[in-house]
């Protein structure tokens, strides 16, 4: 008997256009105390809106109250239990870092203040940089991308800003490859292809790791910019040649960009600027650990290379004198508190601006708090206790899953549905039954060249028998699969929806509430 | 690390169980030069005490928080209902994922599908995506959107744009073969003038504008949707101020094809830039060129509604090098926090702040106008922001007011424009009293 880890609640919830009721309000402002103008005379009337806002719903407080916390019970959350997306890196988020981000002085703050009058601010930005340059290697550091996809795109464009430098305009035109492997995540590419360049794909082996010789003939045209590499890969493997592949692409011309979605495989035990990466990206949002908040806010920091720091957006956020290492050696901490801070925008090497301000200020918080409440031995803690809890899964898993690749993987592990689709069930059958089993499924076809892929990452944050019990609700569902494969394949059996018609909802798309919706049918009842 | 479920113990045992004989054997397939072989450079564990300590004594240091502040330019104090941190921070909504599952992801789902159509009724749009990082990135990729739209690469903007927005939008496009031209403003209305945009012709694929622009001033959205219709551009519309939804009419009424807006004073607050979120709105016929995720409704074999992402073929996990956009992560929460906002406000709450915004920056601009030696430059009609000229220069007399005052009093546009040393921009919103704006006007006195 495998005990479930959540439930999955079924109140039933309208839209908030279908409870809408007029007269209803839920705001409270003081009423205005300045002389009032006749609005005809400050604004022209063909410049002011005549439909009254008609369709946003009337509703009081404690409607909106309702409405959302009962939606809130038909979402899965960290906090109710192993949430195990390979590649998302769902770690515990702490409720302190979030107390921090609330701190009024910090809350409250306008991005354009003076810096004089925003020095706490700027000081977090500061240390937060200093730290991430420890923890990767790389001195170079924007905070300004605000999530991974955006610090892709911002170290591309430094890739691209160097060898238009270096090489001038004309023979830079010759250079306009990017590498990147079969197993990258497509924000790769796509991040690729907003800079300019081609994209090559890059073979795996069958060990799961870059292909070499495929590289140095890739590498042998003239026509590389550079390399997009994740390591661990997105197989959960350490690109142990990581140094010859450096190697291979400098020597071609190119740079290696590295995505550092998988940081939290590293942390503490390698640094990026070791192994002879260029520039990386961190996501705040995984390795860091600030909410995912259902699809954001995240941030992506870029971390570069002392060579390629001048290509760094602007503005940038540095200390008035230049003072080295100020806030990673404690003796030099009163130091750093005095010396001022300040917008530097005087790089006329700069890719630009890639964001308004100064980036997702508020994740820059959180994942200080976070580093500065782990400490040295902490960070490196979280790193093996996230590496060890995969690889228990590893272990756990690996007679009833097909497992494709003999390397001990790393924080995260991939697995297929060979066994199981013998039985005619596949890995979205598996994931979908997992729910049943009060799990959130793990990361379903992704990397795209395995097949079937299911991509598991416990993180840290997961005990021995949270570990133990998704081992069994796995072991089980293989067991279901060769005995009861229709079980599997209807599953989820204890939602308050079950599997909806996704290929429909894409024909004739639906994105928007209209009155003519509502109408009197009941709720729950199908489309004629 | 109170963090880890695991204790050293439970640790050792799974070690033992997995046959991995000490923690370092873990790292194996690390090459043993490129592990580290000392401690990171960083200081050792903060307790929690320590550690709010040390936060509280940085929040301290920065004075503008706690000022009279007349600061905008894309970031606005507004009124914000207590319930919106409340339930943006139920852990339901906080630490969940971007909503792949969507049979227990309902919620967010959900509650998306409530933003998109939001962002909709504001607008005066047909379809809006589920959040873009922020204004001035949603604006990059609305530029970008036109390229592939029309197939023209050439974009006009009005260089009454948040100059913030201009140089992101540079960024964005420096390699995408689109030629970002500006369109001067007119320096006697503070607006753009439909008749003199230059460079507009058969070869472009949008005019950008916002509204109220840079200087606070409203643009005149439906003269310039006639220009730039006549030779087969899009509009696309920028707002950095959403709450002159409220009262303006909409860039959708007045032809916009492409509607881009920050979200920051749906119940955001200001933290020194961000987290915000980007809304992003268009025509139903532009559905498959929309960047970013979107939320549509869809059924079960039972028939129950429920709401999925769609219109996936569009995105870089599907498309790779040929999406839309690179975007995945956006800004889910923001969205959420708007939505709610939104919801609690309502048509009326949005209207009645919308419409104290506008009296009392007007009332702040005829007394500041009132005093000797300050003049408004610009003439044409505004909703909460308006450019103030001063005697002096205006970097120096802002500094001498939060100094010797307590009061931010505005934005000296010098940071942005040399050739406009004497000149700052107010912003005024409804959380800023009578009381407030005459102690403004007073100091300047």
């Amino acid at each position: 008997m495998i005990s479930k880890v959540t439930t999955h609640l079924s109140h039933n919830e309208q839209l908030i256009f279908e409870r809408s009721q007029p007269g209803r309000a839920g705001f409270s402002l003081p009423p205005l105390d300045v002389d009032e103008a006749a609005l005809d005379e400050i604004i022209p009337r063909q410049f002011q809106r005549d439909d009254n806002l008609t369709g946003m719903p009337e509703v009081t407080e404690v409607d909106v109250i309702r409405h959302f916390t009962r939606m809130s019970t038909w979402n899965y959350s960290i906090d109710q239990g192993m949430y195990p997306l390979g590649s998302c890196t769902m770690k515990y988020n702490s409720r302190l870092n979030e107390k921090v981000a609330r701190i009024a002085g910090f809350a409250n703050l306008h991005p354009l203040a003076s810096e004089a009058e925003a020095q706490g601010a700027l000081q977090v930005i500061y240390e937060l940089q200093q730290y991430l340059a420890e923890i990767t290697g790389l001195p170079g550091i924007s905070l300004q991308p605000a999530a991974g996809a955006h610090g892709e795109m911002t170290g591309v464009m430094i890739i691209r800003a160097f060898i238009d430098a270096r090489d001038g305009k004309e023979k830079s035109a010759q250079r306009r490859t990017m590498l990147i492997p079969d197993s990258a995540h497509g924000t790769n590419p796509a991040s690729a292809h907003l800079s300019g360049f081609t994209v090559k794909t890059i073979k795996s082996t069958a060990e799961g790791l870059t292909d070499l010789d495929h590289l140095r003939e890739l590498c042998g045209h003239g026509d590389v910019a550079g390399l997009m590499l994740t390591n661990p890969n997105t197989l959960g493997l350490f690109e142990r040649n990581i140094r010859e592949i450096c190697d291979i692409v400098h020597n071609a011309g190119g740079l290696v960009y590295m995505d550092g979605a998988n940081m939290n495989a590293l942390v503490g035990v390698a640094r990026p600027g070791d192994m002879g990466v260029d520039v990386i990206h961190l996501n705040l949002h995984k390795t860091f650990s600030t909410p995912h908040g259902g699809g954001g806010p995240g941030s992506g920091p870029c971390c570069c290379t002392k060579e390629l720091e001048r290509f760094l957006p602007v503005p940038r956020i540095v200390a008035q004198t230049s003072v080295c290492d100020s806030a990673t050696d404690p003796k030099n901490e009163h130091r750093l508190k005095s010396v001022p801070l300040r917008l530097d925008f005087n790089h006329p090497q700069s890719i630009g601006r890639v964001k308004a301000f100064y980036g997702n200020y508020g994740m820059m918080l959180r994942a200080l708090a976070y580093i500065l409440t782990h400490g040295r031995d902490g960070l490196r803690e979280a790193t093996e206790a996230a590496v060890l809890n995969a690889r228990y899964i590893a272990y756990g898993l690996v007679s009833d899953y097909e497992k494709p690749f003999d390397s001990p993987p790393m924080h995260e592990v991939v697995f297929t549905d060979k066994k199981q689709s013998r039985k005619g069930v596949h890995t979205l059958d598996i994931a979908k039954r997992l729910i049943d089993y009060g799990f959130h499924p793990m990361t379903i076809y992704f990397p795209l060249i395995v097949s079937g892929a299911m991509l598991i990452e416990p993180t840290e944050s997961v005990g021995r028998q949270e570990l133990d019990q998704f081992i069994d609700a796995m072991r089980s569902i293989a067991r279901e699969a060769l005995e009861d494969p229709e079980l599997v394949l209807n599953a989820p059996h204890s939602t308050r929806i079950g599997r909806l018609d996704e290929a429909a909802a894409a024909r004739k798309p639906v994105l928007r509430w209209k009155p003519k919706m509502s109408g009197k049918e009941p709720l729950a009842v199908g489309r004629a | 690390m109170r963090y880890i479920p695991n204790s050293p113990d439970e640790r050792a045992e799974m070690l033992r169980q997995i046959g991995v004989s000490s923690t370092e054997n873990l790292f194996d397939s690390v090459p043993g030069d490129l592990r580290l072989r000392g401690p990171l450079n960083v200081p050792s564990a903060l307790s929690e005490l320590e550690l709010l300590k040390k936060f509280d004594a940085m929040a301290d240091r920065n004075d503008a928080a706690r000022r009279i502040s007349f600061l905008g330019a894309g970031a606005y104090s507004h009124y914000t209902p207590t319930i919106v941190d409340h339930l943006i921070s139920r852990s339901e909504f906080l630490t969940a994922y971007t909503p792949y599952q969507p049979e227990i992801s309902q919620g967010t789902l959900q509650a998306i599908f409530e933003f998109q159509t939001l962002v909709c009724q504001l607008t005066g749009m047909d379809i809006a995506n589920a959040s873009m990082y922020d204004g001035s990135t949603a604006m990059a990729e609305a530029v970008l959107m036109a390229e592939r739209v029309t197939h023209r690469s050439k974009v006009i903007a009005s260089s009454a744009i948040h100059p913030e927005y201009l140089d992101v939008a540079h960024t964005y496009v420096q390699h995408a073969g689109i030629e970002l031209q500006h369109s001067p403003y007119d320096s006697e209305s503070g607006a753009t003038s439909p008749d003199s945009l230059t460079g507009l012709d058969d070869k472009t694929a949008a005019v950008v504008v916002q509204s109220p622009n840079f200087f606070g001033c409203i643009e005149d959205i439906q003269a310039l949707s006639d220009k730039v219709h006549a030779v087969g551009a899009l509009l696309i519309v920028v707002v950095t101020e959403a709450v002159s939804f409220g009262l303006l009419r909409s860039p959708g009424a007045c032809g916009a094809d492409i509607v881009v807006a920050e979200g920051q004073s749906f119940g955001v607050p200001l933290s020194f830039g961000g987290p915000y979120v980007g809304l992003f709105a268009t025509r139903e016929k532009y559905a498959r060129q929309i960047p970013g995720r979107l939320v549509g409704e869809a059924y079960d074999e039972k028939g129950r509604r429920g709401f999925v992402l769609t219109l996936a073929t569009r995105e870089q996990h599907i498309r790779r090098e040929k999406a839309t956009s690179n975007i995945c992560t956006n800004e889910g929460l923001i969205a959420l926090a708007a939505t709610i906002y939104l919801e609690t406000m309502g048509p009326r709450g949005i209207a009645e702040a919308a419409g104290q915004c506008t009296q009392k920056a007007h009332y702040a601009a005829r007394r500041i106008s009132g005093v000797e030696g300050f003049s408004l430059p610009f003439s044409a009609p505004f909703f909460n922001e308006f450019v103030v000229r001063a005697p002096v220069e205006a970097a120096l007399l802002l500094a001498t007011l939060a100094r010797e005052r307590g009061i931010d009093g505005g934005i000296a546009l010098s940071r942005y424009d040399a050739s406009r040393p004497n000149d700052f921009l107010v912003c005024v919103t409804e959380t800023n009293t009578r009381e407030q704006i005459d102690a403004l006007v007073e100091s300047l006195s």
